[in-house]
């Protein structure tokens, strides 16, 4: 009844999408459609790109020359002028000390003024009766380490004998440095920071297009689903270590001790942690504004406490016990442990047991809360 | 027309309160029938998303049943996945995958699909299939949605405004799409508010307002209840301000007298007995006729008859 002609019509192709066509696809085809989907987009992603993988290194290379162990340079110090005052230089010029010790004679205003701009880490001043007082800061370690060297120096020059006779040698080794403390802190913080990211603000993103709605109307698994987006989040754990080891060791001549194996399980285990927790985040906002303010209130307090720059060690003893129930701190203390140490994995238990129960918690309350429309 | 085929849709008694306050729908029957094209036509709000989402089992009624091919969505919700075809009123796909991709992606998530190929072929896609979704203008997006809801090979198509955004010519290419769909067997629910759309289109329709069905049917039985076959529009002077009203009802022919912003509308079984009279009765009154046209009625005349009001207001 209703055939009319029309123009720009495509015509009819019969048996090009005949109702019962010939293809046919096998269980798994949606969560391989799904992964390969997921990995594209992510690809396609700049800013993923730039977060998960640039910016890590830039803030590891940055931060290892920043704080690279150097040896003791030259420790400028202010002799104050004044009777005496060139005496003290020359004596320190003949000590054996004079290699590290460059002195500087000023008036006494303008040595203090510069000694409390950091300028100077020591300032001496010469005394009527042929003596000296030292000015040093005890919490600055380069000017409490200037005044024993220039005491050494002016007591030697004035006679004083060493009673017992010492030699020394130094050493300096990868594994103690502050990058290798670095870099399986940011590998944690990074897998945290994806996971959350990667999964929570993924969905509720969906979720928001109303993608996730669309997905339901079809035969999807929902299983099939989760899994898909659990395993894009393993091959990027993957390339994550991969980038970041590879980096520290390239760069940084870091020494890697525990197995590439153990290393790879347990970041897989913080990274479905992390996976998890950010499923929780996202079972039911609706907006992305929602699930950016509730991913950077979780991630906060780990940031702070769970010791991915500095040793959490600093913390008062009381809070220690509460810091090591963090996720983040089980996963770098572990990653450390197995990375610096070489600690086997049969040592890492209550690490390893701590991720799965925040993962799994999270992933039975996000599954119970889930909202898909 | 196969008015006793196969029913293959079918709800009762559908009730849908949102929040425990907003009455969507308000008692619903359907029946739709194997190969047809149904139609639901109705102004905005008037419930039709939320009927096709409780049909399409995505949206849970408040009560009611709802069985599409005997079976149920608690029940069976894989197998009846795999014979409906959905577009959503608004889905936006991720932006950084292109056509081609996407509706790969469908295709996999359904045992026997369709060819992407075949699809974005007669979606008139194909210039476009290795573009990211994200560089598609609104009307491409419209139909990459009708092709995600075809690429899973349906038996059934849910299309919820398919063609609102799209141009004249796209629109008629989606009519066509239809229309092939149906002659290879299969059946389709589509809502929409473009009345000429339902009257080609649709072999039947129901007219939705406030949650309820007000008229069901098709186009041309819908008009011939309740308009009669023609419209006769007319104004005379001096203006009468609705007092003419009876004396318009009683010229022979005449199913229904409408008035708006002073032109009066009738609707009549046969125009060429009714004019001749209509001239006469204002002639020997000494009005004026300032305005006559007729035409043939339409849907949008059915349901500024059913509700007083226009289906949307242009
Ligand atoms: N999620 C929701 N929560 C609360 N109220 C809703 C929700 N969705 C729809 N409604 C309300 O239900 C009524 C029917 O909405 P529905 O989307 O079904 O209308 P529609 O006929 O599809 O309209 P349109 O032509 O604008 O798409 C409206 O009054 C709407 O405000
Ligand atoms: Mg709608």
């Amino acid at each position: 009844m209703k055939v009319e002609e029309q123009a720009g019509l495509t015509p009819a192709r019969p048996g090009a999408s005949a109702p019962h066509s010939a293809r046919s696809n096998g269980r798994w085809a949606g969560y391989r459609g799904l992964l390969t989907a997921r990995m594209k987009e992510l690809w396609r992603e700049p800013e993923v790109v730039f977060w998960v993988f640039v910016f890590p290194l830039l803030l590891a290379l940055g931060l290892g020359i920043a704080f690279r162990d150097k040896p003791a340079g030259v420790t400028s110090i202010a002799v104050v002028a004044g009777p005496g005052a060139r005496r003290i230089i020359n004596w320190l010029e003949a000590s054996p000390q004079h290699a590290g010790i460059h002195a500087d004679m000023l008036s006494e205003g303008e040595a203090f003024n510069r000694f409390r701009l950091g300028k100077y880490a020591l300032v001496v001043i010469p005394q009527a009766e042929g003596g000296v007082r030292y000015r040093y800061d005890p919490a600055r370690p380069e000017s409490v380490l200037a005044r024993a060297q220039v005491d050494d120096a002016l007591q030697a020059a004035a006679g004083r004998k060493d009673l017992v006779a010492t030699s020394s040698e130094t050493a300096m080794e990868p594994g103690s440095r502050y990058i290798d403390f670095l870099i399986p802190g940011l590998l944690g913080m990074n897998l945290m920071n994806s996971g959350m990211w990667g999964i929570g603000f993924a969905l509720v993103d969906m979720r928001q297009r109303k993608l996730l709605k669309r997905y339901l109307a079809t035969p999807m698994r929902r299983s099939d689903f989760l899994l898909a987006l659990s395993s894009s989040r393993l091959v990027l754990m993957l390339i994550e270590v991969a980038l970041l080891l590879g980096f520290g060791m390239l760069v940084f001549h870091m020494r890697v001790l525990g197995s590439l194996l153990t290393i790879l399980l347990i970041g897989t285990v913080g990274a479905l942690s992390f996976g998890g927790l950010g499923l929780l985040t996202a079972s039911r906002a609706q907006k992305i504004e929602t699930v950016s303010g509730l991913i950077n209130v979780v991630m906060l307090p780990m940031w702070v406490f769970s010791g991915v720059f500095f040793s959490y060690e600093r913390f008062p003893a009381m809070l220690l016990p509460f810091i090591k129930a963090l996720p983040l701190t089980a996963l770098n203390d572990a990653l450390r442990a197995t990375i610096l140490e070489g600690a086997p994995l049969a040592a890492q238990g209550t690490r390893l047991a701590i991720m799965a129960i925040w993962g799994g918690l999270s992933f039975l309350l996000a599954v119970k809360w889930f909202r898909w429309i | 027309m196969n008015n006793t085929g196969d029913v293959v849709v079918r709800c009762r008694n559908l009730f849908k309160t949102y929040d425990g306050k907003v009455e969507a729908v308000r008692g619903l029957d359907l029946e739709i029938r194997l190969g047809e094209c149904f139609g639901l036509l109705g102004p905005n709000g008037a419930g039709k998303t939320t009927t096709i989402e409780i049909l399409e089992g995505l949206l849970r009624p408040t009560s009611g049943e709802v069985e599409i091919f005997g079976r149920n969505w608690d029940a069976h919700q894989r197998e009846l996945r795999e014979l409906l075809g959905i577009s959503l009123q608004e889905t936006r796909f991720s932006e950084k995958l292109t056509v081609r991709e996407t509706l790969r992606l469908f295709s996999n998530f359904y045992e026997r699909p369709g060819s992407p190929e075949a699809v974005m072929e007669d979606m008139a896609l194909k210039e476009k299939a290795d573009t990211w979704v994200g560089k598609l203008s609104g009307g491409q997006r419209q139909r990459l949605a009708v092709a995600a809801a075809l690429v899973g090979n349906p038996r059934i198509l849910f299309l919820d405004e398919p063609t609102t955004g799209l141009d004249p010519q796209s629109r008629r290419q989606l009519w066509e799409i239809v229309r092939q769909f149906q002659q290879r067997g299969g059946t389709v629910l589509l809502t929409t508010h473009y009345m000429d759309e339902a009257e080609r289109l649709c072999d039947r329709l129901a007219i939705i307002d406030q949650g309820k069905i007000i008229a069901e049917g098709t186009p041309a039985e819908l008009i011939k209840r309740y308009c009669g076959q023609n419209m006769v529009e007319f104004a005379v002077t001096p203006a009468l301000d609705g007092t003419g009203r009876e004396l318009w009802q009683a010229l022979p022919g005449v199913e229904s007298v409408h008035e708006e912003d002073g032109l009066t509308l009738l609707s009549v079984r046969e125009a060429h007995h009714t004019i001749p009279a209509l001239l006469d009765a204002v002639a020997e009154r000494g009005w004026r006729l300032v305005h006559l046209t007729t035409r043939q009625a339409s849907l949008e005349d059915v349901f500024v008859h059913l509700t007083g009001r226009h289906l949307r207001d242009e």
